[in-house]
């Protein structure tokens, strides 16, 4: 089979891939950007059956038919509020394959090796001419076998390294995932936990990765070792992973699920090296460097430094928070709404906690309302808003709420003074006014909606705890600010038959 | 310090400067209440009430104005009172120094301190002690129980068996306190409410009041009534002009007006001329609030109820606060007692006379044997919030310099990651074979054109970038479909789960990420 075609549909397919991300610039071109990404991704499967994957290409098209129903199934049942959830899910989906796929190319090359020996011929191969008989070996080799049969001694070791890579952060991105699948979920504890040892015990775990490491290259003749020495690196990433995710608090998911994101494509780029795949190696950069900008540009919105988000724990406290004094005083519906009904103004602030009493249908309509009255109403996002970055816009797009009115933290700031009414519905830490006040907060520095400057601040909450990172909040004791607790579905649909 | 009100001598003057209630609002500031007998008998207050509550009645004014230190009156005083105060002694009362210069001069020669209720500062801390906010609105209802009493007709349209009555409509003039007191009576008496005002910035509290504002189109840079302490200021004679003409265009159809226009220091405009009063139908009824100043209009008489030819009732009252004496005595007394209590602000009964208090500084007209008035403009300006500062423009020059420094530093900034990436780059291609460089070129500018490709996607499709590239990321099924063919069956069966992971992925990433942007929509 020529091969030929291949990598020229691999360049189809890469621009594709680029058109897609490029495309989501804009909510309009968005719409055309993912068909490039499905036709991207379609040529590139097409190439490889075509081409150098053809073995058994019945059973891969049955393999993907399941897979597509399964992933079909996952998409069309899960609710719009699960969303991070099922992002973070897949992304360990990706991790798992590229270790999957790194054991495989390493059970290859033990394999062409042995077909060597066997022939009494040496493996790698001399620089210069094939022998005739080695020759005749390589051809009768199939597909990945054939990469690795004509590789030097050197090349051999770089694709030793290459493929440890691929496994170490693939296993990494794998059980990290896992990790933040279940904080998303609520399915494990979303403070920010650590064994024993912290930092020093990922240093460490990491040290030893690159131990055995380097006793893989050095017993890579011997397959037994070998691959007990892989095996050993798979584990300690797995911990790494495990370990780095766990130390990092719920209220820090958005930046984890992106930089996640982001590994998920360095292990592909990783196992396209091995592979000498050059497509894996493009598209694995693409999303990576993707998913790292995109990491970046939150941690700026949230002043922390980038390097230590992609480490995983973020800095403590360097000193006790402030006491706040005050008490939070509590306010019903009949008084919400009465305040709505003389406000011109309006700012909504929503956060993950209308995400979780599915309220954004509710606040649509409050949103209806209030606008066919004649009132300015207009939503305030944090960059980090929820628990994924956009998640807040994507819900309230559910909701058919018109973006034109939905504003950026930077667009809508200085707004806050001239508000009559702010209505924070479950959100905390994004309107916390001690990131601003108090140096010794864990958030101080933190860019935050300055809500508490509106001239009245309802807080819609479910009770008096603390949120998801357990971080004290002074706006709910301020003189502006009253607390409208419960469910934030129910308490903005009590609200609703009172807005007239 | 003992306080004492004094009993007031112009003629038909119901109201008195002490209540009961305020006397023991007043003992609480450490002070004695006296009052004159026979002071509030008219507002509904005996001196046997003023007994019981503790205030030492006194039988006349000579004998309480020796008696007291603080004299309490609502009038103006008459120039018998001024000569009866003493050196040191503080009056407080409505005043008018700018109308009444004699009586400034005659206090000070006296030597006596003189606090004027009517010059209150309009500031909100001095709301409390406004007595004039709280007469107009006494006297604002006041005319329109007036008007009603001397119009021969329902203020709310009704059908009734015995034939169907059209509601009154009702026309007020100038919204101030008293306008717009008289709007909120009419409106709850039923009747069809207009209101005009010169400042157009009221026209939101009219309509808030429930009634219709009579828009003036006339383009005129409006002066800011927070600038003259919330009053109006004089109009030109243009907007004079077009203004009558809109109240000409009003007059037959109207059946009531009330007219409420004062501009300070200054004598009524005249606003309903004669022959808008002889296009009104008979029986309508003229109130004119502003007949102590000249009328606002032509035909008022000061203090008489008079008709015309045609039938038109004018009201004139002067004394319409005094008509209901015992309610704006309670008033009053009330705006008198907060005067008091800034006075002491110790509360032990001695009186700390602070100029430095806008609001005492204010209100003060003479004080040690000098006329402090008018006062300095108040630190605090009325009502209205201040504008919004602007930002200050940068010059060209410092606009050009500012960009040019960022210039020079984003292209220091660029150049040193070029250079630490080029030596990066070239430090591997040092160590690395040809072939692997090769991909790693590939490596790199794939890097660099995500990273170009992703700083321009909007912050609200950062999810869906996110489910994208978590779809395009599952790119490594490529990896296992490589694999798959293997002959060992070991590999084949590793690579089979990973295609079958891949394809879950690609799948359910790209649906999702449709399901997310189908929702997005303009508004």
């Amino acid at each position: 089979m020529d091969f030929g075609f291949t990598v020229a549909a691999y360049a189809v397919a890469t621009v594709l891939f680029v058109l897609s991300l490029g495309g989501l610039s804009g909510q309009e071109s968005a719409k055309r950007a993912i068909w490039y990404g499905i036709a991207g991704m379609t040529v590139a499967v097409l190439a490889m059956l075509f081409g150098p994957g053809s073995g058994l290409w019945g059973l891969s098209l049955v393999l993907i038919a399941l897979g597509g129903l399964v992933g079909w199934q996952l998409a069309t049942r899960v609710q719009m509020t699960q969303m991070p959830e099922l992002v973070a899910i897949m992304h360990s989906l990706v991790g798992l394959a590229a270790v999957l796929v790194g054991f495989n190319a390493h059970l290859e090359i033990g394999r062409v090796a042995e077909a060597f020996a066997t022939a009494s011929l040496p493996f790698p191969q001399p620089e210069g001419l094939m022998s005739v008989p080695a020759y005749e070996l390589w051809r009768s080799l199939t597909d990945f076998a054939m990469i690795i049969g004509k590789k030097t001694a050197v090349e051999v070791t770089i694709l030793r390294v290459e493929l440890m890579i691929g496994i170490w952060i693939g296993a990494v991105t794998f059980t990290g995932s896992i990790i933040a699948y279940g904080k998303l979920a609520g399915r494990v504890d979303s403070a920010a936990r650590k064994l024993p040892g912290g930092h020093a015990l990922n240093a460490s775990a990491a040290i030893l990765s690159l131990v055995f490491a380097g006793l893989y290259l050095a017993y890579a003749d011997s397959p037994g070792a070998a691959i007990f020495m892989l095996l050993m690196l798979t584990v300690l990433a797995l911990f790494i992973g495990y370990h780095l995710i766990m130390g990092i608090g719920g209220a820090d998911m958005p930046v984890v699920v992106s930089m996640l994101n982001s590994y998920s494509g360095w292990a592909a780029a990783a196992i396209g090296f091995s592979l000498g795949n050059e497509l894996l190696i493009v598209v694995g950069a693409l999303v990576g460097s993707s998913g790292a900008i995109l990491s970046y540009i939150m941690c700026k919105a949230m002043n922390r430094s980038f390097i230590s988000v992609i480490l995983g724990g973020f800095g403590g406290t360097t000193g006790p928070a402030a006491e706040i004094e005050g008490e939070q005083i509590a306010i019903n519906a009949d008084g919400v709404a009465t305040a709505l009904n003389d406000a011109d103004s309006v700012i909504i602030v929503p956060g993950y906690g209308m995400a979780v009493a599915q309220a954004q249908q509710s606040v649509s309509e409050l949103t209806r309302k209030l606008r066919a009255k004649g009132k300015n109403v207009r939503f305030a996002i944090h960059p980090v808003a929820g628990r994924l970055p956009g998640h807040m816009n994507v819900l309230l797009a559910e909701a058919k709420v018109p973006y034109d009115i939905v504003l950026e933290m930077d667009e809508i700031n200085e707004d806050f003074p001239d508000t009559d009414v702010v209505i924070v519905i479950g959100s905390n830490d994004i309107v916390n006014p001690a990131a601003q006040e108090d140096p010794n907060s864990p958030i101080a520095g933190m860019p935050v909606l300055e809500v508490w400057k509106a001239k009245q601040v309802f807080v819609s909450k479910r009770g008096q705890g603390t949120g998801y990172s357990g971080i004290e909040n002074p706006l709910f004791y301020k003189d502006n600010t009253r607390m409208f607790y419960g469910d934030a579905k129910a308490s903005v649909d009590s609200l609703l038959p009172m807005i007239d | 310090m003992k306080v004492g009100a004094l009993k007031e001598i112009k003629p038909g003057e119901a109201r008195v400067a002490l209540t009961p209630d305020s006397a023991a609002q007043i003992q609480k500031l450490g002070h004695d209440c006296f009052v004159e007998s026979g002071a509030g008998q008219a507002a509904g207050f005996s001196d046997e009430v003023y007994e019981k509550a503790g205030v030492s009645v006194v039988k006349d004014a000579r004998a309480l104005c020796e008696a007291v230190d603080v004299v309490i009156k609502v009038r103006e005083p008459e120039m018998d009172e001024i000569k009866a105060l003493r050196e040191g002694q503080t009056l407080i009362s409505f005043f008018w120094p700018a109308q009444n210069e004699a009586m400034l001069e005659a206090a000070k020669a006296q030597g006596a301190t003189v606090i004027a209720m009517d010059m209150v500062p309009r500031i909100s801390r001095a709301q409390k002690m406004d007595a004039l906010s709280s007469m107009a609105n006494i006297a604002g209802y006041r005319a329109v129980i007036e008007a009603g009493n001397n119009f021969g007709r329902f203020f709310t349209g009704q059908v009734t068996a015995a034939g169907k009555v059209p509601p009154a409509r009702v026309l007020v003039v100038g919204a101030g306190v008293a306008g717009l007191a008289a709007i909120g009576t009419s409106v709850s008496l039923g009747a069809i409410t207009m209101a005009f005002d010169v400042r157009p910035e009221v026209a939101e509290q009219i309509e808030s009041m429930g009634a219709e504002f009579v828009f003036l189109e006339f383009d005129e840079a409006a002066t800011d009534g927070a600038e003259t302490g919330g009053y109006a200021a004089p109009s030109s004679p243009e907007f004079r002009e077009k203004q009558l003409e809109k109240f000409r265009e009003l007059a037959p159809d109207v059946d009531i007006v009330i007219t409420t226009a004062l501009i300070p220091g200054r004598p009524a405009p005249k606003l309903w001329t004669e022959d808008m009063v002889q296009m009104m139908k008979p029986g309508s009824v003229i109130v004119d609030l502003a007949a102590e100043k000249g009328g606002n209009c032509d035909l008022t008489v000061a203090d008489e109820r008079l008709v015309t030819e045609n039938g038109v009732i004018i009201v004139g009252y002067t004394d319409f606060p005094s008509r209901m004496a015992t309610q704006s005595s309670t008033l009053y007394s009330t705006n008198i007692r907060h005067m008091l209590h800034d006075l002491t602000p110790d509360k032990d009964g001695v009186i700390k006379h602070n100029m430095e208090d806008d609001v005492i500084r204010g209100a003060t007209v003479t004080h040690e044997g000098a006329i402090t008035f008018p006062p300095p403009p108040p630190k605090v300006k009325a009502i209205a919030a201040k504008p919004k500062e602007k930002i200050k423009e940068l010059t060209a020059e410092e606009k050009r310099a500012a960009e040019i420094a960022a210039f020079k530093a984003q292209t220091r900034q660029q150049v040193g990651l070029l250079a630490i990436g080029a030596a990066l780059v070239l430090s591997v291609g040092l160590v690395a074979p040809e072939a692997f460089m090769r991909n790693f070129i590939i490596f790199v500018l794939a890097v660099f054109v995500g990273f170009q490709v992703i700083w321009k996607v909007s912050h609200s499709l950062h999810t869906p970038l996110m489910a994208v590239t978590n779809a395009i990321s599952s790119i490594i099924i490529v990896g296992a479909l490589l694999q798959i063919g293997s002959t060992s069956m070991l590999i084949t069966v590793m690579a089979m789960l990973a295609l079958f992971m891949a394809a879950v992925n690609i799948f359910g990433g790209f649906l999702v990420t449709r399901r997310m942007l189908a929702m997005f929509q303009k508004s």
